[in-house]
């Protein structure tokens, strides 16, 4: 069950270029999805320190926070055909916390969804690398649900 | 630091910046506390693949540049900066085919914070794309 949907929510997220460029992916055990961005140069915003570009950072919480409507939305029996590519919850706000520079090395993320309404979503997500109890970043965003998302 | 050193060293920072040269990005203009930076529109940064629109992800990250480029530049002329808060609201999608713009402004340098806003917009510079405003870290030169 949790396999059909991951290869879903995989396919999904797949399906977008810029995530493919980032290099992102999902690891799921049981019901919980995990964003993992391994480390490429080319992520580096800082060479000096050096650290994850800021703007990295944030594309990966949207993804995850993103990642974790879809995943919800499956987990409710909603039909994927429903979820066309590119129907996805679009993104009205993120505030991104940077908390510590993030280092040359894989990043970890998972979405906690706060609120989740007919039109509108609610999201946290935590970012971290070595420990999820040290996180590198966390962020809220506010998310659209695709019309059709209900029916 | 002389105004044109500031503005070589704001040069220099985005192309020191291997995520900025990997989305394209080219500084247009920049001083004083300003900078404006264009991404080229690149089919590797489509968010939806149904309408070739740019994915938020990547407008952030273009943002987030033009922000400590505004920092780097400011007159207090900082050694060093990173993003301590953004926030950014996506008012529309950018039209799929044009090139983006973000322009920075960095309005405000204490000793240890920056702050800056920033808009993102695209051939309609009129309505913009997107909007943020940062809280940067400041490391002032010895």
């Amino acid at each position: 069950m949790n396999g059909e949907r991951g290869e879903t929510l995989r396919g999904l997220m797949g399906a977008i270029p810029y995530l493919r460029f980032l290099g992102l992916r999902f690891d799921i055990a049981g019901d919980e999805v995990t964003a993992v961005l391994p480390f490429q140069p080319m992520l580096i915003g800082n060479p000096v320190i050096p650290a994850l570009h800021g703007g990295v950072t944030a594309a990966f919480l949207e993804a995850t926070a993103v990642s974790g409507l879809v995943w919800a939305g499956l987990s409710e029996g909603l039909n994927p055909g429903n979820l066309p590519p590119g129907n996805l919850p679009k993104t009205i706000d993120l505030t991104v916390d940077y908390l510590r520079a993030g280092q040359p090395k894989d990043a970890f993320a998972r979405a906690r969804i706060n609120r989740s309404g007919r039109r509108y979503a609610s999201v946290h997500v935590e970012a971290w690398q070595d420990s999820p109890a040290r996180l590198f970043a966390q962020g809220t965003g506010h998310f659209l649900m695709p019309e059709n998302a209900g029916s | 630091m002389t105004s044109d050193a500031i503005v070589k060293a704001a040069r220099q920072f985005i192309h020191a910046l291997p995520h900025a040269q990997a989305l394209g990005m080219e500084m247009q203009e920049v001083g004083d506390g300003r900078a404006t930076i264009l991404m080229p529109y690149d089919p590797r940064l489509i968010g939806n693949p149904a309408t070739g629109v740019i994915a938020g992800g990547a407008v952030s990250a273009l943002m987030d540049t033009a922000a400590g480029a505004a920092v780097m530049c400011h007159p207090a002329g900082p050694a060093a900066t990173a993003t301590l808060d953004l926030r950014i609201d996506y008012m529309r999608s950018a039209t799929p085919g044009q090139a983006l713009k973000a322009r920075a402004h960095c309005h405000h340098v204490t000793r240890s914070v920056a702050f800056v806003s920033v808009t993102a917009t695209d051939d309609d510079e009129a309505r913009p794309v997107a909007m943020g405003t940062g809280a940067f870290t400041v490391d002032l030169r010895k």
